[in-house]
């Protein structure tokens, strides 16, 4: 049995990665995943993982080099955050668009502007649709751990789809726990090495990346639905392997915590949850019926999961680190869709309660708690505590 | 009679426009590298006329993905072919048009010059983004009428002369540049084989008229090649480990640039205006300073010397 140590959660998850042995590495340097790519690069260095660490000018030619790497048949991997995601973005639906496996990290921060470097998921959220499969993580141990996961079903022949572990920056990216690192031989047994479908080989040539015409073209788009839908059984599957050979749940689709009875149930992903399971001890404390359920995959949307975890619920809070301008929340409505298809109407309000880093204290989340089972109507989505009050006078009538 | 192309590496099929100068440098040097290669292609015409599915013109293995990344498309393909020990025997060939690699691509081009990848990318330069419709790019020559650059009363077309892109490439020190043209095709097999010949980055510019884009005749295609060289428009030359070799120069001598520009309906607004010969001498002294640059001052036509004095005055009198 793997003993614990006390590591910083970057280089937890470098060194992690490092034993899913990728075999073509690009990272470009980007706060607060730097640590990440620093740590692999050390390793490489000292000679403890054989593999090719690009240099590259830029996330823009880390995603493509690990795209035309993922094509040359190799095993990859990337890592980045914010701005970097963002210009990652075009290549990340091409990858997922030739299904290649292709495993990323995304230390989530804010979108600039305003510039800021501190947490939330508006980077990870606003490459939600392009078949890039999206877990969180809440502790370090489940950032490790979900990467190795994400290998196993990134390249599931019945899924083929890119795989990204989001883990907030700073929150957990820059915090010491302890950590298990997964064995090197359990992950050797539990990976295997990576054989390619189709890859650009010399011996039999294959043509990728193709133009289609409009009656093929959607047939194409819609591959990458129907593997990412695929993917739901096979994240569950590989999730209880990973149990059964490194001996520690890990992974899956959601966690239900002190749910089952709950009449509010909270829904919230990341690190947040940790703050949030303490905040349900303590209600539940005081006799309150009150749970979480943590997504825990968000891409493919777990709606059975969900669906089947809120079933006693009478009212549902979803706590966002998002937002769509415009419009209200990200994952709210998403919540809302599930049940609605299922015919349970019941009150989901949605608050946003962190952009940039902002700290939530659990005062806060108990707030919530009470004003939703209070049972006054809610904002569809509101952006909690806001203090409008520090902003200019700029907008005239306002 | 029956067609044998199995030994073919671009097959034929591709649904290219008749005379168009980047498929016959796409062919020619595909044939050279051979099937024992790794492609990789911006998005562009190229892209559209081999690809579409469910047919496949390429006989090796060829990847687009994006417009801007080819070339670091192309180092991937490298590091994973290295890392799997593949890469004996086997060229990297990226390649682009002129947009996909001077403009938008060569963020990444650079980035992978830098780091000494080991490929050839090769630019067909047609002068503008054709696949979309003939819009200026970075290496759309100076007067060139395109649809984001045309010609009208307050405009004589793209108002910048061309971007040295073979400089830019070799200042990343590689062992080869080479600038060829469609005009002069059987030469480039040689320039294949020469660049390849070297370990590191390559990189191969070739002149590729566009009938379309360019609105001249197909069947010119190869003579309008030459004409671009021998008016002193389009320089051909190599720089291998730093020392340029210009090709040889014209053998009955340096053109006026009239003979270049006269064919092409990208240029007609310079002959039907009244004072479209002014902008005439502007390109004229244009071609002069790449033949002096090339050939010494000594190689440089009276006639060009003239256009020079002439488009200095020009340029006095209007600052």
């Amino acid at each position: 049995m793997a003993e614990q140590e006390i590591l910083e959660g970057a280089m937890a998850v470098a060194h992690a990665v490092a034993r899913c042995r990728p075999e073509v590495i690009a990272a470009y340097p980007i706060t607060p995943q730097t640590h990440i790519s620093e740590e692999l690069s050390q390793i490489v260095a000292d000679g403890e993982l054989d593999a090719e660490f690009v240099k590259v000018e830029s996330e823009f030619g880390a995603a493509s080099v690990v795209l035309g790497a993922s094509a040359a048949g190799t095993r990859t991997y990337t890592a980045t955050s914010s701005q970097g995601l963002l210009l990652m973005n075009e290549v990340l639906w091409n990858i997922a668009g030739m299904r290649l496996p292709v495993v990323l990290a995304c230390a989530n921060r804010s979108i600039s502007a305003p510039l800021s470097i501190w947490c939330d998921h508006q980077d990870a959220e606003a490459i939600r649709d392009c078949g890039v499969l999206q877990f969180y993580a809440e502790d370090n141990q489940e950032a490790c751990d979900m990467h190795v996961i994400a290998f196993r079903v990134a390249e599931d022949r019945r899924v083929l789809l890119p795989a990204m572990v989001n883990l907030d920056g700073f929150l957990l990216t820059h915090v010491f726990e302890p950590t298990i690192l997964p064995d090197q031989e359990l992950c050797d047994k539990f990976l295997g090495t990576y054989e390619a479908v189709l890859k650009l080989d010399a011996a039999n040539p294959a043509t990728f990346g193709a133009f289609t015409e409009p009656d093929k073209c959607m047939e194409g788009r819609w591959m990458v639905h129907d593997a990412c839908l695929r993917s739901v059984g096979v994240i569950e599957e590989a999730s209880a392997e990973f149990e059964k050979v490194f001996g520690r749940a890990s992974g899956g689709l959601i966690e239900e915590y002190q749910s089952q009875d709950a009449e509010t149930i909270l829904i919230a992903k990341g690190s947040l949850c940790g703050t949030i399971k303490d905040v349900v001890d303590d209600l539940r404390d005081e006799g309150k019926k009150v749970g979480l359920v943590r997504i825990k995959t968000y891409r493919p949307w777990p709606a059975e999961a969900v669906l089947g975890a809120v079933s006693r619920a009478r009212q549902i809070a979803v706590i966002e680190r998002g937002a769509s301008f415009g419009a209200g929340g990200v994952m709210t409505p998403e919540v809302k869709e599930t049940l609605y298809d299922a015919g349970r109407l019941i009150p989901v309000h949605g608050y946003c309660v962190q952009l940039g880093g902002r700290e939530v204290p659990p005062d806060g989340i108990r707030e919530i708690v009470d004003r939703v089972s209070g049972g006054e109507k809610q904002k569809a989505y509101e952006y909690f505590r806001l203090r409008t009050e520090i902003l200019p006078d700029l907008v005239p009538g306002a | 009679m029956k067609f044998d192309y199995s030994d073919r590496v671009l097959v034929p099929g591709y649904t290219s426009c008749p005379g168009c100068g980047e498929a016959l440098a796409m062919r020619i040097v595909s044939q050279t590298v051979g099937k024992n290669a790794v492609f990789t292609n911006c998005t562009g015409c190229s892209e559209i006329f081999t690809s579409r599915y469910p047919a496949s013109s390429w006989a090796a293995p060829w990847i687009h993905s994006l417009f801007e990344n080819s070339a670091a498309v192309a180092s991937g393909v490298y590091y994973g072919l290295k890392h799997r020990g593949k890469l004996e025997g086997v060229n990297v060939i990226g390649t682009g048009g002129d947009g996909g690699t001077a403009d938008i691509g060569l963020q990444c081009l650079s980035g992978a010059f830098e780091r000494g990848d080991e490929m050839l990318y090769c630019c067909w330069d047609n002068e503008a983004y054709m696949n979309t419709g003939i819009q200026r790019s970075g290496l759309t020559p100076l007067d060139a009428a395109t649809t984001t650059s045309p010609a009208g009363k307050a405009s004589w077309g793209n108002d910048r002369p061309k971007k040295d892109l073979p400089a830019i490439m070799a200042a990343h020190n590689i062992p080869y540049v080479g600038v060829g043209s469609c005009g002069y095709y059987r030469e480039i097999p040689r320039m294949v084989k020469k660049a390849l010949s070297y370990r590191g980055p390559k990189f191969l510019q070739i002149h590729a008229v566009c009938p379309l884009g360019w609105r001249s005749d197909p069947a010119m295609t190869a003579e309008l090649g030459r004409l671009a060289f021998e008016t002193g428009c389009y320089p051909l030359y190599e720089i291998i480990e730093g020392e340029t070799t210009p090709h040889k120069p014209p053998k009955d001598g340096w053109k006026p640039v009239e003979e270049y520009l006269k064919p092409q309906g990208r240029y007609r607004h310079l002959f039907r205006a009244a004072d479209g010969a002014g902008q005439i001498v502007r390109i004229q002294a244009l071609a002069a300073k790449h033949i002096r640059k090339f050939y010494g001052d000594d190689a440089v036509p009276d006639f060009a010397k003239e256009a020079e004095a002439k488009a200095e005055e020009m340029a006095a009198s209007t600052a």
